[in-house]
Formats: C-alpha cells, sequence, structure tokens
C-alpha cells in the first residue's frame, strides 16, 4: 500500500471518529463539552464507542502489535528490583515480565495486544484466521465493578482503564475476567508504599485503547496503522448494525455482541467462534487454572492466552438483586408505615440484657 | 450493662448482619486465597469472588429492610420513649453512610451506568473507611458497656 493512500485513509478513518465517535460522546456532556471523550456520569450505552474486527481481513502481519507498544511504551511498568519479600511467600509470588519484554505471543504488562492463529476447515473449505486479541471493552466489565479499591474504572466512551497510580496487584480483576486478560508486574505501583509485605504485588496492565489518543480525537494506534483495514471505531449502535450487516454479507457470525452482556470489541468471522476456539492457542479458557489437569505446571507467571468461547453475563446476578437492594428499603419503610413494624417490635419488646 | 428497651431480636439480626457484611465485605478484597482462608474447611466458598459479591449483595438487602423497618418505627412512635446515645447517634450515622454508600456501589454496576471515577473512588473509599470506623465505635461501645444504641427517656 503507498503511503499517500494510506495517509488518505487515516485522515478519513479520523474525520469519522472525530464526527461520529467523540463528537458524539461529546454531545451527551453538556455541563462540561470540553471533556468530550473523558468520563462523565449517566452514560447511555450509545455514548460509548465499539470497535468492530473483521477477521477475513486480518493477514497476522503484525503491524497492530508493533503499534500498540510503541504508542504505550511510556505506560509500561519499571519495576524496583529486588522485589519486595512478601508474605506468605509459598503463595503470594511476585510476578515479573520486565526481563520479558519482548514476547508477543501473548499478553502481558509490556505486550497488550497479540496475534491468534486459527486454521480450521468449514463446509469443507479450510480457513486460516488471523485474531488480534485484546481487551474486550466490556459494557459492564466485572474488573471495574469489582475492583475493592476502585483503580479500574469504564470511561463514559466505553472502554474500561486500570489506574497504575491505585492498583495494588491483586490481580483480582484478572480472576474475575471472563478472558483474564489483565496481567500483573510485580515491584512497581501503590503497594510498595503501604504494606508491601502485606498486600498487593504489583499493578495490573492491559489495553487501554490508547486512551491518550483517543482523548485527542485520534485513533488508537492499532487500528490507524493496519494496512488491511481489519478494525473500525465508532459509537456502538452504528458498530452493531455494520457487524450484522458484515456477518450477513459474508454469511458469518459475531463474537462479542451476547458474550459477557455484550462487550465493545466485536469480531466479525466466516467460520463459527467454536471452531476457532478449538483451534487457537489458549490457556484461559473456563477452567484453565482448575486443579484437575494432572500435571500441568502452574506458573506464577500465568496465563495470557485468551479463549474465544461462551461466555455468560457474570454480574447478571448483581443486577437482579440490584431490584431487590432498591426494593428492600421502600418495603421497610412500607412494612413500617403499615403498622407490620409495629407489630413485629412489640412483639417481645422489653428491657433486655445483650 | 445497659439495658436495651427494644426487642433483643432487632439487636441480634443487626448484630449478624453487621458481621457478616463486614466479613463479606472484606473478602472483596483478595486476601482468602493469599492468607489460605481457602484451605480451611468448609471456607472455600471465601475464595469465589463472585459468590462472596452475591453473599454481600443478599445480606445487604436484608439490613436495609431492618434498618428502614426501625427507622420508620423511631419517627412513629418510639423518638417519644427513646433517646439515641452519643455512640448510638455516631454509629446511626456511620451506618447511614454505610448503607449509601453502598447503594450507590450497587448502583454504580448496573449495566449501563458509568460514574465518573473520581465519584467511584470517593464512593468505594467512604463505604471502606466507614466499615472500619464502625469497627472501632463498636469496640469502644462494648469496652465502655454501652453497646445499646437507645436508651428510654
Amino acid at each position: 500500500m503507498s503511503e499517500k493512500k494510506y495517509r488518505a485513509k487515516a485522515v478519513s478513518r479520523r474525520g469519522f471518529l472525530k464526527a461520529l465517535g467523540v463528537g458524539s460522546a461529546g454531545a451527551l456532556i453538556p455541563a462540561a463539552p470540553t471533556l468530550a471523550a473523558q468520563e462523565r456520569a449517566g452514560a447511555p450505552s450509545d455514548g460509548e464507542l465499539a470497535t468492530l474486527l473483521d477477521l477475513s481481513k486480518c493477514i497476522g502481519c503484525g503491524a497492530c502489535v508493533e503499534a500498540c507498544r510503541e504508542s504505550n511504551s511510556a505506560k509500561f511498568p519499571e519495576p524496583v528490583k529486588p522485589f519486595p519479600d512478601m508474605l506468605p511467600s509459598r503463595r503470594a509470588k511476585p510476578e515479573d515480565w520486565s526481563d520479558m519484554r519482548d514476547v508477543d505471543d501473548r499478553l502481558t504488562p509490556y505486550n497488550w495486544l497479540f496475534l491468534q492463529n486459527a486454521v480450521v476447515e468449514y463446509e469443507g473449505k479450510p480457513y486460516a484466521i488471523n485474531i488480534p486479541r485484546r481487551c474486550m471493552h466490556c459494557q459492564n466489565p466485572p474488573c471495574a465493578n469489582m475492583c475493592p479499591f476502585g483503580a479500574a474504572n469504564k470511561q463514559v466512551n466505553g472502554l474500561t482503564r486500570i489506574s497504575p497510580g491505585l492498583c495494588m496487584g491483586g490481580a483480582k480483576c484478572r480472576a474475575v475476567c471472563p478472558w483474564h486478560i489483565p496481567q500483573r508486574q510485580s515491584g512497581v505501583g501503590l503497594y510498595r508504599h503501604l504494606m508491601p509485605r502485606l498486600a498487593g504485588n504489583g499493578v495490573m496492565y492491559k489495553c487501554d485503547r490508547c486512551h491518550q489518543l483517543l482523548d485527542q480525537g485520534e485513533l488508537p494506534a492499532c487500528i490507524a496503522v493496519c494496512p488491511e483495514d481489519v478494525q473500525t471505531i465508532g459509537p456502538r449502535h452504528e458498530i452493531v448494525a455494520r457487524a450484522k450487516e458484515l456477518a450477513r454479507e459474508m454469511n458469518g457470525f459475531i463474537y462479542g455482541l451476547e458474550e459477557n452482556g455484550g462487550t465493545n470489541t466485536l469480531y466479525v468471522s466466516p467460520v463459527p467462534f467454536e471452531l476457532i476456539d478449538r483451534a487457537i492457542d489458549k490457556d484461559s479458557g473456563p477452567g484453565a487454572n482448575k486443579a484437575g489437569k494432572g500435571k500441568r505446571k502452574r506458573t506464577p507467571l500465568g496465563p495470557g492466552k485468551p479463549h474465544m468461547g461462551p461466555v455468560k453475563d457474570v454480574m447478571a446476578d448483581e443486577t437482579n438483586l440490584a431490584a431487590a437492594a432498591f426494593i428492600a428499603p421502600v418495603a421497610g419503610i412500607a412494612a413500617g408505615v403499615l403498622g407490620l413494624g409495629s407489630k413485629l417490635l412489640s412483639k417481645g419488646e422489653g428491657d433486655h440484657e445483650d | 450493662m445497659r439495658t436495651r428497651p427494644y426487642p433483643a431480636w432487632i439487636s441480634r439480626l443487626f448484630i449478624l448482619l453487621v458481621a457478616a457484611l463486614t466479613f463479606t465485605g472484606f473478602m472483596q478484597m483478595p486476601l482468602a486465597k493469599r492468607y489460605a482462608l481457602t484451605t480451611v474447611p468448609g471456607m472455600a466458598w471465601t475464595g469465589d469472588f463472585f459468590l462472596v459479591h452475591k453473599i454481600h449483595y443478599v445480606l445487604g438487602v436484608a439490613l436495609l429492610f431492618l434498618v428502614a423497618l426501625v427507622a420508620v418505627n423511631w419517627i412513629k412512635s418510639w423518638k417519644n420513649t427513646l433517646a439515641l446515645t452519643g455512640l448510638g447517634l455516631a454509629r446511626a450515622g456511620v451506618v447511614f453512610g454505610l448503607v449509601v454508600s453502598g447503594l450507590l456501589r450497587v448502583y454504580r454496576n448496573l449495566p449501563g451506568v458509568t460514574l465518573d471515577p473520581a465519584a467511584i473512588l470517593a464512593i468505594e473509599w467512604v463505604h471502606l473507611t466507614l466499615v472500619m470506623v464502625l469497627g472501632v465505635l463498636a469496640l469502644v461501645a462494648i469496652i465502655r458497656k454501652s453497646s445499646a444504641y437507645a436508651v428510654r427517656r
């Protein structure tokens, strides 16, 4: 592809993003228009930007992997060594990728995007599918919802970020992520200054969709650099419509529409994802870290190759229970007003020692 | 020890719920596996983040109902015969803060809700700090042998 053609396309895509993506997100912020792609309260899901990956186009050249590294290199951890001795040492082991920064065949704190490959046969035809893998940027991300310190958050423009200044590296986000995406680097972050022996173990890292570029109305590096136009970004409702249209055109399949209740990363493929899931090299599928895998070696560095299997909405039960949580005080007040409380409370009323 | 002029079951249910909420709340931090709590017979469930989270929700629902019921009865009739102790007032304020921050936490977890990261940080840390303040106040109340929230006027 000529440089001229590439530039023209990049400008065009940037214009598209500005006009439809960040622009519409900004329009939803009447009180703070300057915050455009930044976070704010009460976001409808339509304000979220989603990406579409057309897997029929990806040639596996790796340009996105390289671009991701370059774009995010300033965010990569520079751990202080030796790492703090942690207690109990048998269970709390450091995870160190700082001497393996070149690893690019899995997710690491220094590699937030990698390529998976699947050679499958479907309807009598062979397919070689290349799949750029990174954070799925869930619509209702368990990593952010369940972080006990508020270090992980989803922004109004649909991306999920982990704040390196607040993260303690407990890796709960990795445990609750259906794809176990975030990866840990020890020897860096807040825990070193609090109780390094007793709490924390570093900082978790993952794709933040190049927020520094998005905030300026520019494309994430992996999208901008792709010579095959594999990825598209825009308001989620448009991206979903485009994904469905594309899937219809190629008689293909979509991943990310229903998985975990919906993600802001949609893959469209000419072959079923269950075939891809069976064929790709993966470590982090359901049960990957569970016992019962014989003498499978469990390294402290853990898996970083996400699966492509079905994922139920992991926060669905909480969503149902939330209704009960909001009804409970109303029910308590109603019961009290109706006198039920008085009857209950008068039962056994009297002085007692406790 | 001062006597409680309200039914014993309220005190006992409240203590049970707050204790269970405190435990399941602290288990939101990744402590159970690291500190081998999951290896204690009958405690393996503490390592399941989702299960512990759901139990915390269910306990929270029960506490919300109880607190609302007691508050209404206080307004309707008890305030004429009962008076909050100083420590009782302080703890009631802390429980109110825990309830509000907890509900905001539940709201934040709904799909389609995206709060400002600074607001989320405030909610998290207010909730975590208040439970520790409640623990300190409860300890002071026990030491001073005045654990009842209210006494007869």
